[in-house]
């Protein structure tokens, strides 16, 4: 459904970015994109929409080169591309709602957006969303008031009310303590299923990613250095991708504890 | 490269290390401020007989004060006071007006190069010339009156707030403009959504701020004959009649703080 071919960046400061990767993401697969800062995570996740030019090479979605497309057919086909980021990017200054509204944007008018007057349609979603993520009560409240955890389900149902076809996932844990970084992970994956999404989840946590995901890439230096299931994910490549460490602690061992004691989701 | 071994460091005295590092260039300058100090005191020239002389009329102006007089001109005074309240509010709404797009248009962040240049020009030449000269000129253009100040503070807002709400784009978190982009908003929408809330406090406070300015600024520009109040107190000031322009500068100085007071508190409620 995703195809990435021979996808380039550099950037002005001559820094390569990404080198030559290719890769396939199929109809409902969650992906982790794992590797060192500076590895070209972001970078990879953004040439994806386009909110960073990729130098050479193409990006296929369900068929279309999103590369070739000019402003008009980029913004149509961002919609079909939900992205959920690091430190949440909700605006702050807006209420819940219209931060989960602000996801129908590709959908309504400028005068629609301008004052607010979105379909009953997409009202309805939008409080659908909210409840499936446990944050009904909150819609007036402005971003800012919310915590870590609730912003993020926030900028969740934001990307989710898009109606993608694909998630791009921007360190989605990394400001976000333990406990709740598991439900959030749990939150996005469970999600996926629902709806039949694919997902790019770039992820710093390599024992989390192994926890939730069916599949794990490792970037490094902008060059692929690893693609297979977690159960493949061995102290040697993480050498291989990090460098020399003792990687043991933060490999998950196959009968984790934690498995079955988290169970409920808040 | 050697290392820095820790042993010779021990005992060492720690100073901070100074801004300029240069030390001929550092003295060089302190020397050049203290020869420039001198020689600009020593050519300032006091003719004591005419401050001995002024003086006088100095404490009359004063006293005067003690004494406003807000009647024998009170209907000048109070159509001087209309007429600057009518081309304050006019010109800062027109300038607001005005300024919003200019100030889009020159932000780097949001703009595209020949955009920002032709904005960053308009904000330059507005910034560039002074009330007063700019007033000079439209009187000159318009005649005498309240015209000729409403145009002049208009031109003067959008140079002042084009270019501060500018900055405050510039200055914007990127990732949550970011975010609404990567919805497929149309770039209209992303200014709204993305842009607005982060600026709009900011936009409301300045707003406030330049209104009262440009209150206090039309006192003055009456002065070069472009009507308001200013017109009023220079007739006064002509006329020797101190204690009218007491009383004219008196509720200039009060408006001026119960606007700074009303900014205020607008400013802490839109945070």
């Amino acid at each position: 459904m995703l195809e990435l071919k021979n996808l380039s960046k550099t950037y002005r400061t001559g820094d390569k970015a990404l080198q030559n990767v290719t890769l396939t993401v199929p109809k409902g697969q969650v992906m982790a994109l794992i590797g060192p800062s500076g590895a070209g995570k972001s970078t990879l996740i953004r040439c994806i929409n386009r909110l960073v030019e990729p130098t050479s090479g193409s990006v296929i979605l369900d068929g279309t080169d999103v590369t070739a497309l000019g402003s008009g057919a980029l913004r149509k086909m961002r919609r079909k591309m939900g992205m959920i980021f690091q430190q949440y990017a909700l605006v702050e200054r807006l209420t819940v709602m219209e931060n989960v509204l602000s996801g129908r944007l590709g959908y309504v008018g400028f005068w629609r957006s301008y004052f607010r007057k979105y379909p009953q349609a997409d009202v309805d979603e939008a409080f659908r969303l909210l409840d499936r993520v446990g944050l009904l009560a909150m819609a007036d409240k402005r971003a800012d008031e919310l915590s870590g955890g609730q912003r993020q389900r926030v900028g969740i149902a934001r990307a989710l009310i898009q109606n993608p076809r694909l998630l791009l996932v921007d360190e989605p844990t990394a400001s976000l303590d333990p406990k709740t970084s598991r439900q959030i992970m749990r939150l996005i994956c469970e999600l996926c299923a629902e709806r039949d999404l694919a997902a790019v989840i770039n992820i710093h946590d390599v024992a989390l990613a192994q926890m939730f995901v069916e599949r794990i890439v490792g970037l490094k230096a902008g060059e692929l250095a690893f693609d297979g299931k977690p159960v493949e994910m061995t102290e040697d490549v993480l050498t291989n991708i990090y460098g020399e460490e003792d990687w043991h602690a933060t490999i998950r061992e196959v009968d984790d504890e934690d498995a079955e004691a988290e169970e409920p989701v808040a | 490269m050697s290392a820095v071994l820790l042993e010779d460091r021990l005992g060492t005295t720690w100073k901070k290390p100074p801004l300029i590092s240069n030390p001929t260039l550092r003295w060089g300058l302190f020397i050049a401020a203290a020869v420039y100090l001198v020689l600009a005191t020593a050519s300032i020239d006091v003719n004591w007989s005419r401050v001995a002389e002024g003086l006088s009329r100095g404490w009359a102006f004063i006293a005067s004060f003690f004494n406003p007089d807000f009647v024998s001109r009170g209907t000048d005074i109070r159509d001087g006071i209309l007429e600057s309240v009518i081309i304050t509010v006019a010109s800062t709404v027109v300038g607001i007006l005005i300024s919003i797009p200019i100030g889009l248009g020159a932000a780097r962040n949001i703009a595209p190069l020949p955009v920002y240049l032709i904005c960053r020009g308009i904000v330059a030449l507005s910034r560039a010339l002074n009330e007063i000269i700019v007033a000079i000129l439209l009187v000159a253009i318009f005649g005498f009156g309240p015209l000729a100040g409403f145009l002049t503070l208009s031109f003067a807002t959008i140079g002042f707030l084009a270019k501060l709400l500018a900055e405050d784009i510039e200055e914007m978190d990127k990732v949550q403009a970011e975010a609404i982009r990567a919805t497929g908003s149309t770039w209209m929408q992303w200014i709204n959504y993305g842009v607005q809330p982060q600026v709009m406090p900011r936009l409301i406070g300045l707003s406030m701020y330049r209104l009262d300015i440009n209150f206090r600024e039309s006192a003055v520009l009456g002065l070069v004959g472009a009507g308001g109040i200013g017109a009023t107190l220079n007739t006064a000031f002509d006329r020797y009649e101190f204690d009218t322009a007491a009383a004219i500068l008196l509720i200039i100085i009060v408006t001026v703080m119960v606007l700074e007071y009303l900014s205020g508190i607008i400013r802490a409620k839109v945070q």
